[in-house]
């Protein structure tokens, strides 16, 4: 990775440079350290577009969910729930090179969150909003204290030691919910109360749909969130850290502490996902965020492209529409019953393993490297032209701070973030 | 060289819209969207010639053993139906779908079910903890949510569930009638308890200490579907001196428990809920020992699977002629019972059944139903069988001995001695 | 006081095969300084080929060595075929890449032979033998520690007293060096891939009859206890391995048969943790680096 910035000393030296000017090399002196710090004519004029952008794409969102059938809808809730986790993801392991293989068991911690302070407020006689706006948070606030937790120990962990623990964490997760049983109920998991949809609106929407507002709200309110994490000095710390950990701490920059808030950031976003989930479900248990859940977030972050926000919305969309598609083309052929349970059980997972495989070998920059690197340019045919329907997919051109329009590709194919 | 872009916000926000727009057309182009039904009127699942309906078994997974061949049974017996004239003039379409006995998959499978296969009712769904997580989810919307596999009382709640019937006899009953059978048979022994860390457990256990007291049991074990090891439990039973064990065990881990058990020289008298308790079953997990490892294993059944039984003969018929020779056992006339239960009611609901209709039909009560104790549907009541008979393991054979038990609504059981419904019609219902 | 000997026992046993185990992953890592995440599923594919084949001929020690082939089979096909593909200047790829070799196998076993548990028949009795009226240890445990203390023993005098072992070592520390000299590095490295997963393989094949039976998915809590293992004892170090392997086994078998089966994914988690607090390299690693 350290190759990439040597590849371009020339535009390293001067100041308000792109992002890979950050990154800093041995041999360019001067303005080094205030390359560090993003120019703040840049970050002032980025957040409010920022913001603009995120309001635009989730009211269209909102409008699409009226064109859709019921159980489109929920999957569409889905696809937004998982959207949180693996937004977080895609930027932790993108921006900071810390994969994480049990981002389930975050998520977990923020669905657990949820659902026990729902049904304690439950109890005390609070529902409707208030009751979702404070078991969110206590999702957020319980993912947040495990991530960072697990920031703590993982930021004095080297690459497949850090992955290893996510690992044992998430497989280890059925068994807290089994000791502590009192309050998790083991495997039967928690229920929470049933959220109808509110009475203004019962007469116009149904409650798959409602269920689909709340999701594309929660998600488009943390999404802005990380991208306005990322677009700012973290963001730019995490990938110095990532680009060269030693060269970013000679410049002052405390590796330690930023892999720690990436981290800790990612899991908010995810313990937001399992709230969600929760919320749309109504019951959490081990059982939905198994082993095999997390290793689909990160088929999802890497399909879609490390590091890139509308990366992840499409991976988010490829996990859970590919598994109903590949079950609905099973169910139209005309196999024995035990033959098509085979099939739908385990091809989705197969095809993802190949594209896993494929993807890292030969196609790092995921989907995102196959859209054109400024989605929205002066150049407005290939504008029109891109699937762009993501919440933040206009974010995330927009803050890719790249460098340039037009230079030769990234040269070696690692996880660098477009 | 890089350069601050000149871009501006509007042509992009405008960009972001047609494209987003774009691919939202095309989404909902394959997508119907659908108003809600009157449950009364429109008949979702319903056709001229067909009634369509689904269920949520665990096909895969550690609790599919055993249950796994249930829907393949229930399918065997509509199809038996089918050629039969159906009920009404319409054939009976069973969607089976695999949750793997994990309640995040149930909810994804029966939401498939409801709004995309868009079946009349859910039939047969298996599982405490799994169908637990649909239970809000079905009665918010009325599909009416059937026989349930399983003996929880929460299917039980008229109140609150009114869409929601029961099929197994309950847990706390089937506990009850086993403490009964431990106190009469076994007088004096320490009695314990090993089951599974959910509902199923806490009602087993509430049964178990309503006949023989609170705090009688010498020791209380719980185990976790997701970890296959057993060993401290059974050590732990071992070493408080256990005598007659209670299992409220899925089939998986009955043969765990025993099998363990053997492993540590442990003997004891095994007595075991239905729901994990079928011999041919659990024979298959113990292998050559099972013979002698599950002599004098206790069990409890409600429905006619004993050879000689008109029904027993008539379900065998069916699994030879339709079920491509399965292996025939308690799971297979457990399966059929539904099925044909289901067909019963379907046939009361009339000429033009409705959601709302098929309830009614159940909740009042006149279902006949082919159990050794009489159904137990009311308007104030949606258990179908509150009573069992007791079941013993002798030389590899399990039989009933004559030794039947009802709720007396008090919290115990007494004895009856009543019929066994009979085969009427060649198991084929009419209206 | 009874269960004590026959847990401490069987925790031997048991610690025997996560020792193996962490041995592959130990072997490769000094190999080719990856942590093999498809070890375990690598593993159950050659556990599947000596469950068919000993249901074919009836001989659980053709199964064996089938296993032992398949192993090494699936080492070479996962090595030249799909790990040389990941891309050396980022040590994620790897991982990513071993991941996806786990799904693609676990669901064509899937596939190929159904998700449901099948029993697996032990060669000799599971019964322990009583010894004073105290259980201790079944023949088929001590069948386990037999084989594996001895082959791990096989595999320390390959290593250290023939010339193949000091190519093999040479290959994975100073790979330049060695390709002055004339050792086909490459060759060498697949060559660790193949030995390191035929012991996998073994050790999941011993694993595999003590549990409920095998599915696509018995190797997972295996590969995790042994990564434990690799990591307690560091993956730099076989000795590390054995003496992590049969500690860990030990205290799992003690905590599953006085806490119960539930609490063992926690306590190696804990366990896990505390060492890679103390020790980021694991306890008996070499320093690689100084970092700042």
């Amino acid at each position: 990775m350290s190759a990439d910035t040597n590849a371009r000393p020339a535009a390293s030296a001067t100041p308000p440079a792109g992002i890979e000017a950050a990154t800093p090399s041995p041999r360019t002196s001067g303005p080094l350290t205030t390359s560090i710090r993003a120019p703040r004519e840049r970050r002032r004029r980025s957040t409010p577009r920022l913001l603009v952008t995120a309001l635009v794409l989730t009211l269209v969102a909102i409008g699409a969910t009226f064109l859709l059938d019921p159980y489109r809808n929920y999957q569409f809730a889905l696809i937004a729930a998982t959207f949180c986790a693996t937004a977080g993801l895609t930027l932790l392991i993108g921006l900071t090179g810390q994969l994480s293989l049990g981002h389930a068991a975050l998520m977990a911690a923020g669905g657990y969150g949820y659902a026990l302070t729902a049904n304690a407020l439950t109890d005390a006689g609070v529902d409707g909003v208030p009751r979702f706006v404070v078991s969110l948070a206590a999702a957020a606030a319980a993912s947040a204290l495990l991530g960072l937790l697990l920031g703590l120990a993982a930021a004095r962990l080297k690459g497949p030691y850090l992955s290893g623990v996510t690992l044992v964490l998430v497989i280890a997760l059925p068994a807290f919910t089994s000791v502590f049983s009192g309050v998790f109920r083991g495997d039967q998991g928690v229920q929470i109360a049933y959220d109808g949809v509110p009475e203004v609106l019962r007469r116009i929407i149904a409650v798959e749909q409602w269920q689909a507002w709340v999701a594309i709200l929660v998600a488009a309110v943390f999404v802005t969130w990380l991208a306005a994490l990322r677009n700012g000095r973290a963001g730019l710390r995490m990938r110095a850290v990532r680009d060269d950990e030693t060269a970013a701490r000679l410049q002052g920059v405390r590796a330690g502490r930023v892999k720690v808030l990436a981290f800790t950031a990612s899991s908010v976003t995810a313990g937001a996902g399992g709230a969600v989930l929760c919320f749309v479900t109504q019951s959490v248990s081990p059982g939905a965020y198994t082993l095999a859940f997390s290793l689909l977030l990160l088929v999802a972050v890497v399909i879609g492209g490390l590091g890139s926000l509308l990366g992840a919305f499409l991976g988010s969309i490829v996990i859970v529409m590919l598994p109903w598609l590949i079950q609905t083309a099973t169910g139209a052929l005309d196999l024995s019953a035990d033959a098509a349970q085979r099939l739908t059980g385990n091809l989705p997972v197969l095809v993802f393993g190949v594209l896993l495989i494929v993807v890292t070998a030969a196609w790092p920059g995921g989907i995102r490297a196959t859209l054109p690197k400024r989605l929205f340019s002066k150049r407005m045919p290939r504008a029109a032209a891109a699937p762009a329907a993501g919440p933040d997919a206009a974010v995330a051109a927009d803050s890719d701070l790249e460098p340039r329009t037009d230079s030769a590709a990234e040269p070696i194919p690692t996880t660098t973030e477009r | 060289m890089s350069h601050a872009p000149t871009r501006s916000a509007p042509r992009r926000t405008v960009a972001a819209v047609s494209a987003a727009s774009a691919l939202l057309l095309a989404m909902s182009a394959c997508s119907t969207p659908s108003g809600g039904g009157d449950p009364a009127e429109a008949a979702p699942g319903v056709t001229d010639d067909t009634v369509t309906i689904g269920t949520h078994q665990p096909l895969t997974g550690p609790a599919a053993a055993g249950y796994s061949s249930i829907s393949a049974a229930t399918t065997a017996y509509f199809a038996y139906l089918n050629e039969n004239g159906g009920v009404n003039g319409r054939e009976i379409e069973y969607l089976v779908k695999d949750d793997g006995y994990n309640p995040a998959n149930t909810q994804t499978v029966v939401r498939e079910l409801v709004q995309d296969d868009e079946v009349f009712a859910i039939l047969n769904g298996l599982g405490t903890p799994t169908h637990t997580a649909v239970l809000d989810y079905l009665n918010q919307n009325e599909v009416p949510d059937l026989f349930v596999a399983s003996g929880s009382t929460s299917w039980n709640q008229p109140e609150e569930y009114p869409w929601t019937f029961g099929f197994n006899a309950d847990y706390v009953t089937e506990a009850e009638a086993l403490a009964q059978y431990a106190d009469d048979e076994f007088a004096g022994q320490s009695v314990c308890m090993l089951g599974q860390d959910d509902d199923f457990g806490d009602e087993f256990l509430e049964g178990l200490e309503n006949v023989l007291g609170e705090g009688s049991l010498a020791s209380v074990q719980r185990y976790s579907v997701s970890n296959q090891d057993v060993v401290a439990q059974i050590g732990a039973m071992q070493a408080a001196g256990c005598e007659v064990n209670m299992l409220a065990t899925v089939n998986g881990f009955t043969a765990l428990a025993i099998g363990t058990a053997a492993k540590l020289g442990y003997q004891a008298q095994w007595m075991s809920s239905s729901s994990g308790g079928d011999y041919v079953t659990l024979a298959g997990f113990l292998g050559e020992a099972a013979p002698l490892l599950l002599e004098g294993f206790v069990t409890t059944n409600y429905l006619p699977y004993a050879p000689g039984n008109e029904w027993d003969d008539l379900f065998r018929q069916i699994n030879d002629d339709y079920n491509d020779g399965a292996p025939f056992d308690g799971n297979t006339v457990f399966g059929m019972s539904v099925g044909y239960l289901f067909a019963e009611a379907l046939a009361k609901a009339g000429d033009n059944p409705t959601r709302q209709g098929i309830v009614d039909a159940i909740a009042s009560g006149d279902l006949v139903g082919n159990g050794l104790v009489p159904l137990a549907f009311g308007s104030d009541s949606h258990s179908a069988y509150k009573g069992v008979s007791i079941t013993t393991v002798t030389a590899g054979v399990q039989d009933f001995i004559g030794v039947t038990y009802v709720s007396d609504g008090d919290g115990g059981v007494e004895p009856y001695d009543g019929d066994a419904v009979p085969l009427e019609n060649d198991g084929v219902p009419t209206s | 006081m009874d269960r004590l000997l026959f847990l401490l026992a069987t925790g031997l046993a048991r610690g025997a095969i996560f020792a193996l185990f962490a041995l592959a992953l130990v072997l490769i890592w000094r190999a080719a300084r990856v942590v093999n995440f498809a070890q375990g599923a690598m593993a159950v594919v050659a556990v599947y080929v000596a469950f068919a084949v000993t249901g074919l001929t009836g001989s659980y020690w053709i199964g064996l060595a089938s296993a032992l082939v398949a192993g090494g089979l699936m080492g070479l096909v996962v090595e030249r075929g799909v790990m040389r593909f990941a891309s050396h200047a980022s040590p994620l790829s790897g991982v990513i890449i071993a991941i996806g070799v786990v799904m693609v196998l676990q669901s064509a076993l899937g596939i190929a032979f159904g998700s449901n548990t099948r029993p697996m028949e032990a060669p000799f009795s599971e019964s322990p033998i009583v010894i004073g009226g105290v259980p201790v240890l079944s023949p088929y445990d001590l069948f386990v520690l037999i084989l594996a203390v001895g082959l791990m023993g096989v595999l320390a005098l390959l290593f250290t007293r023939t010339s193949l072992g000091l190519q093999l070592r040479a290959s994975a520390f100073a790979p330049e060096v060695s390709r002055l000299l004339g050792v086909r590095v490459t060759r060498m490295v697949t060559a660790g891939w193949v030995l390191a997963s035929a012991v996998g393989a073994l050790a999941a094949l011993l694993l595999v009859p003590t549990e409920l039976g095998l599915n696509p998915h018995s190797a997972d809590m295996l590969f995790v206890s042994a990564f434990t293992v690799a990591v307690v004892g560091g993956l730099d170090s076989p000795p590390g391995a054995l003496i992590g392997g049969l500690a860990v086994g030990v205290l799992i078998s003690l905590v599953t048969g006085y806490l119960g089966a539930t609490v063992a994914p926690i306590a190696v988690l804990v366990l896990l943790v505390a060492v890679l607090l103390v020790r980021p390299g694991g306890l008996f690693a070499t320093t690689e680096a100084r970092t700042a």
